[in-house]
């Protein structure tokens, strides 16, 4: 008899749990999301970086410092095996006068985790390395094993995977509550009915706290939501810094990165604004936050671009747990219940190497012989993506397909074709309402200068043909697209 | 891949500007095509169902619709190329008078081998990041044009209680919109002390639906989960920052952005085209010619127009630069005479003139002002004005008479007050 698993949470950490668990004969594994697309809580707005391990204090964190190396070490196989885009150009913690020894301390850590070829660079040696940093700044401290990821896509593509591998994905699913009977969990009741379960796991971030308490378990376990603000320009900036920037951390400030993202954008950020208990649901921006970053930048940077070139701000929650310790916990009372619970930064980063934690935690807590499938498929595919070729490639793309003859997204040169393929991916993995934010984050559409202001509705209309549902009904992020249909008189004769 | 057809003029953009152009270079002889990547040519005004348009070209005041279709019977006479659905991928240099276009079509990948580009691919609207409006990104906020392009052709509403963002005439336009579709506008919100749209559409937008208009304010914050619940309103100082104490909060559903239009440039900008700040267009010489010889700009690429007689006019005046080019190997040289910014002027096109032949300026002021002048002292021009204002393009023909007087080595546009 197979295990019956229900992961709550389609964010990167229930994602890359099921994809664990899908290599395994022992399980059955149903993976639970309550918004319309998988990666939409705290994996979707976040800093998209791939750290090596050199923050971790081993000894307050021990499990932060194991995971997140490991975790490294992991996404370079993952990446490739799910065609994820993914890039390693290293990162660069800039210090100035009296920074030093502070700085001083992550050469300490990074040698107590094991971190390899992390130094000093002088100040002579960093202005060749990076360019574009301050040259007042006195130096930095070099991690090369750093990466920059897309992490939208690597949560939709662990899910491709995962599914592709058995696990069954069910959205618009919110947990109510969990049956528990006689200390073992049964299952959880939901708006879309009860699951049953022989093993649940909360992955549910933001929310995490809410659910372990349901189980009855960690009854004084809070999350705080903290906030992030972010600002990103535009692709045509001329301040393209190879490395990762970061300012070195302070008692009073966290550190704020500057990098470009894996579409080529300078972002930066972020701020770490702690909200209150109940701040979960909306994550605004703020004139405070935006002028923060600017002068954390300002700091990094020799000079910046002009603000004109701002494209988009947001801001992402993170699950902040009590002593920012994570909660990865497998339970007897309720048997079959496992917290994997505020799991703050780096979070992200050590996502795969948690999976296989919580793997190990049910082999030995649950007494399970693990099997492994065989035809289990690492691979997934990307959607080929017009922007990335060539042009006489893009012409036999089109003698196959005149779908990628039909531009939608003019700044990201998105076709019809990838559209279509998006749309028919979202069917695929058991997506119920296709939104145009989802095509948005799997084809790059409405990413760029225009924000979407030329797409949107073409994105709606190719979305209202294939659901056949009219145009207004359609979804944009949250909400359909307009109220109703002014001419509907007209049209019905 | 279908290789170097060959072309004197290649037209980018099927709306009124490359219409006017692909029909004035098929008068004047050129081998050209027009190529349009949506579906059907006509561009923007196709949206526009209010009028306002052909005054002066038609002499006829026409919906946006009407005159596309006008122009377009007038480009079917002319027996005009043109291909729609055709997405222009990159532009190269290969020698003066021979440029490659790469456009994907649904039947491949063209290749356009052409002397001249006319370059008409209008512009885009500033979002809603390129505001100082920070808070929560629910759904709900479209900019002027989407909101237009969901009513106006494909009939849907986007909302019930409606705010909108600056008072330029498409802020003013689509605010009597919504009111017409029996949306509640809540508010016109501009930044700036006086309305940004032509005084007309201020009477017959506003003032005849009842609709506020909020001078010197600015939305600085949205309210909402899945959708806008509110917004938050503030007045401006003298400066235009916010004043604290002054905020207030419209209940809405949809903010609307009519914050101002910025020309399509990135793909002349990639083949080394010059941009002028002010315009954010391309610096120009009479014939609309950029900095790249053979490659010619006209209407919204050019500089954000409020009439598309204006715009009209720019096409065919790039046509007649393109015919020039390829008559001549290029435009003949000359002594290029700079337009200076005089006092009270914003932007002017063209940036050169050779004095060789009529020009028109297109110019706009920095600020209003009453009973003013307008001048180019260096051949003695005076034109009197009652008013001009910022949101009121002037447009000045310099005969080439006049401006065969001209002994400086540059002109200056200005405004005096009488």
């Amino acid at each position: 008899m197979k295990l019956r698993v229900v992961v709550i949470g389609a964010g990167i950490i229930g994602s890359c749990i099921a994809r664990v668990l899908s290599m395994y004969e022992n399980f059955s594994v149903t993976l639970i999301e309550r918004e319309f697309d998988v990666g939409w809580g705290s994996s979707k707005a976040n800093t998209s970086i791939i750290h090596p391990g050199h923050e971790e204090d081993p000894e307050r964190y021990p499990l932060r410092a194991k995971l997140c190396k490991e975790g490294n070490i992991l996404w370079r196989v993952w990446a490739r095996e799910l065609d994820v885009p993914v890039k390693w150009p290293g990162e660069l913690m800039i210090f100035f006068g009296g920074e030093e020894k502070r700085a001083r301390k992550y050469i300490d850590l990074a040698r107590r985790n094991g971190i390899p070829e992390v130094r000093i660079v002088p100040r002579e040696e960093l202005l060749k390395m990076e360019p574009t940093v301050n040259p007042n700044a006195e130096g930095a401290v070099y991690a090369p094993t750093t990466g920059v990821i897309d992490p939208f896509e690597t949560v939709i593509a662990v899910v491709e995977n995962a599914v592709d591998n058995g696990v069954k994905l069910i959205t618009e699913t919110e947990v109510r509550s969990i049956k528990i009977i006689e200390s073992e969990v049964k299952g959880v009741s939901t708006n879309n009915g009860f699951i049953d379960a022989d093993v649940i796991i909360n992955a549910a971030g933001i929310h995490s706290d809410e659910i372990s308490h349901m189980a009855g378990v960690e009854p004084d376990f809070k999350i705080r939501p903290r906030k992030g603000e972010y600002v990103l320009f535009d692709e045509d900036v001329k301040i393209k810094p190879t490395k990762v920037l970061h300012t070195t951390p302070t008692e009073k400030t966290k550190g704020v990165y500057g990098l470009i993202t894996i579409h080529g954008n300078l972002m930066i950020g972020p701020t770490a604004e702690d909200l209150s208990l109940d701040f979960k649901e909306r994550t605004p921006t703020s004139d405070k936050g935006l002028e923060y970053l600017w002068n954390r930048a300002k700091v990094l940077f020799k000079e910046l671009p002009p603000r004109s070139k701002v494209i988009r701000s947001f801001a992402g929650l993170r699950a902040e747990p009590p002593e920012g310790r994570w909660l990865i916990r497998a339970y007897t009372d309720p048997w079959g219940f496992i917290n994997v619970a505020g799991i703050r930064s780096p979070g992200f980063t050590a996502a795969p190497a948690i999976a296989y934690h919580v793997l190990n935690l049910i082999k030995m807590k649950y007494a399970v012989k693990l099997v492994r499938k065989s035809g289990w498929n690492p691979y997934r595919r990307s959607i080929v993506r017009l922007a990335d070729k060539p042009l006489h490639q893009i012409d036999s793309l089109i003698r196959e397909k005149p779908d990628y003859g039909e531009i939608i997204c003019y700044c990201k040169l998105v076709s019809k074709a990838e559209v279509l393929e998006a749309i028919e991916r979202m069917k695929k993995i058991g997506i119920k309402t296709i939104t145009v934010e989802s095509i948005k984050y799997r084809t790059r559409a409405g990413f760029s200068r225009c924000q979407g202001a030329f797409c949107r509705w073409r994105i709606a209309l190719l979305i209202s043909k294939y659901a056949q549902i009219p145009l207004h009904k359609v979804v944009v992020k949250k909400s359909p697209y307009g109220i109703g249909d002014v001419k509907v008189l007209l049209r019905s004769g | 891949m279908e290789r170097y057809s060959k072309y004197d003029a290649v037209i980018i953009g099927g709306g009124p500007a490359g219409i006017a152009a692909a029909i004035r270079s098929k008068e004047l002889g050129l081998r050209s095509v027009l190529i349009e990547n949506r579906e059907i040519l006509g561009g923007i005004p196709l949206q526009c169902i209010h009028p306002g348009f052909g005054i002066q070209y038609f002499k006829e005041d026409l919906t946006g619709t009407e005159f596309i279709s006008k122009l377009l019977t007038k480009m079917r006479s002319a027996d005009v190329n043109y291909l729609t659905r055709a997405h222009v991928h990159s532009i190269e240099l290969h020698s003066h008078d021979e440029k490659i276009i790469n456009v994907i079509t649904p039947e491949g990948v063209k290749k356009l081998k052409t002397k001249t580009i006319i370059y008409a691919a209008g512009a885009r609207e500033r979002h809603i990041f390129e505001t100082n409006i920070v808070g929560d990104r629910p759904d709900g906020i479209y900019t002027a044009g989407e909101a237009q392009t969901l009513m106006d052709i494909y009939g849907i509403m986007p909302g019930r209680r409606i705010v909108i963002v600056g008072s330029g005439d498409v802020g003013l336009i689509m605010a009597r919109r919504f009111a017409l579709e029996g949306a509640e506008v809540k508010a016109v919100v501009e930044m700036m002390p006086y309305p940004g749209g032509l005084i007309r559409n201020v009477v017959q937008c506003l003032q005849d639906y009842d609709i506020p208009l909020y001078l010197n304010h600015v939305v600085i914050k949205v309210f909402g989960g899945r959708r806008v619940e509110k917004v938050v309103v503030s007045k401006v100082d003298e400066q235009l920052r916010p004043i604290e104490g002054t905020e207030f909060e419209l209940q809405c559903d949809t903010l609307i952005l009519a914050t101002g239009l910025v020309p399509n440039t990135d793909i002349l900008e990639k083949i080394g085209v010059i941009i002028d700040p002010t315009t954010k267009g391309p610096i120009v010489n009479e014939f609309l010619e950029t900095t790249v010889p053979g490659v010619f700009v006209a209407g919204n690429a050019l500089m954000i127009n409020d009439s598309v007689d204006n715009v009209v006019i720019q096409g065919e005046l790039a046509a007649e630069g393109a015919y020039v080019f390829v008559q001549n190997d290029g435009i003949p040289s000359t002594s290029w005479k700079p337009v200076m910014k005089g006092r009270n002027i914003r932007l002017v096109i063209p940036h050169y003139i050779s004095g060789a032949r009529d020009v028109v300026f297109y110019a706009r002021v920095q600020a209003p002002e009453r009973s003013v002048e307008i001048r180019v002292p260096e051949v003695d021009f005076k034109k009197k004005l009652l008013s001009v204002r910022p949101a009121e393009m002037i447009a000045l023909r310099l005969s080439k008479e006049l401006l065969a007087s001209l002994k400086s080595s540059k002109v200056t546009l200005e405004v005096r007050r009488l």
